[in-house]
């Protein structure tokens, strides 16, 4: 199982995602935002937490205009997996490979703590090691979390059962708690909290490893 | 050629920044702001020949985000 870790200049998460992906059996490739290829053979692309570019103009627009995106829109449209966290969920919407938008928190803090983190669907290859239902403590760290999308792509993603996670509390205006959501074909999942930052008994908390090991067991050859 | 360009978030798109301003101004004493958008302005500098519909395109696909913004292009 191969696992690449998008590296732009500003991203601050690339090393934690990589390490998360090894202790779940991936083996891991580095990918500098220039490259315009993937490396062959990868399974899934993580777009990692961070600054990119320094969050000009809008949280993710540059990075989704980078040479690497243009490689992993190509990769999930023909049904790669890809999971994008933090600044990587930005860059997921501002490619338009996940709908919505980041907006600035409701409170308009940056806000950088564990907080309970509500499974909403286990019918995704990221979250069939929860339970619908189950509240995982995850960190959380940002400034522009605050989930936006029109009425109508609200009602797609609850109709096609899309919302992956919601805020047990709400801490940033999330439009319906939204904290991460799913592609049309489920295997592209974008989350503003961190649970590579909750896979190591060293991180104070562990309930972010069962994510990683779904997807290994999902993607694991047969 | 120059063309300016101004960013809004969308009618209907929260605004904290702008709410936080309108806020700030109430406190100083301004209690005939009933409410305050805030957006940005971005100036382009063109070479000759280039056109609206070129600017456009640069909105759609890079300055604004039309999930939550819209835009105004202003030639100078």
């Amino acid at each position: 199982m191969r696992a690449a870790v998008i590296v732009f200049p500003g991203s601050n998460c690339d090393r934690d995602l990589a390490v998360a992906f090894e202790q779940a059996g991936f083996s891991v490739d580095m990918v500098w935002h220039k490259d315009a290829t993937l490396p062959e053979g990868i399974d899934i692309v993580g777009v990692p937490g961070g600054f990119s570019y320094g969050d000009y103009l809008r949280c993710g627009a540059i990075a989704a205009q980078s040479p690497i995106c243009k490689a992993l829109a190509a990769h999930t449209e023909r049904g790669g997996y890809a999971v994008g966290i933090c600044n990587g969920f930005q860059v997921l919407t501002e490619t338009g490979i996940l709908p919505g938008a980041l907006l600035r928190n409701a409170g308009l803090k940056y806000i950088c703590k564990t907080i309970g983190l509500k499974v909403e669907t286990s019918d995704s290859a990221f979250t069939e090691g929860y339970n619908a239902g189950d509240v995982i403590d995850i960190p959380i760290a940002h400034h522009d979390g605050n989930y936006f999308a029109d009425d109508e792509t609200l009602a797609e993603l609850k109709d096609q059962d899309r919302v992956a996670f919601t805020y047990a509390e709400n801490p940033n205006g999330s439009r319906d708690d939204i904290a991460g959501i799913l592609s049309h074909n489920r295997r592209v999942l974008g989350m503003m909290p961190h649970p590579e930052r909750a896979a190591d008994s060293g991180h104070g908390g562990t309930d972010g490893t069962a994510l990683f090991r779904a997807l290994a067991g999902v993607l694991a050859p047969a | 050629m120059k063309a300016r360009v101004h960013v809004m978030l969308k009618n209907g798109v929260l605004d904290p920044q702008g709410e936080a301003v309108r806020h700030a101004l109430g406190a100083m004493g301004f209690d005939q702001v009933e409410g305050v958008r805030q957006g940005k302005v971005i100036d382009l500098e063109l070479a000759d020949g280039a056109t609206e519909a070129d600017v456009t395109k640069m909105c759609e696909k890079l300055l604004a985000n039309t999930v939550i913004e819209r835009f105004e292009i202003e030639l100078l």
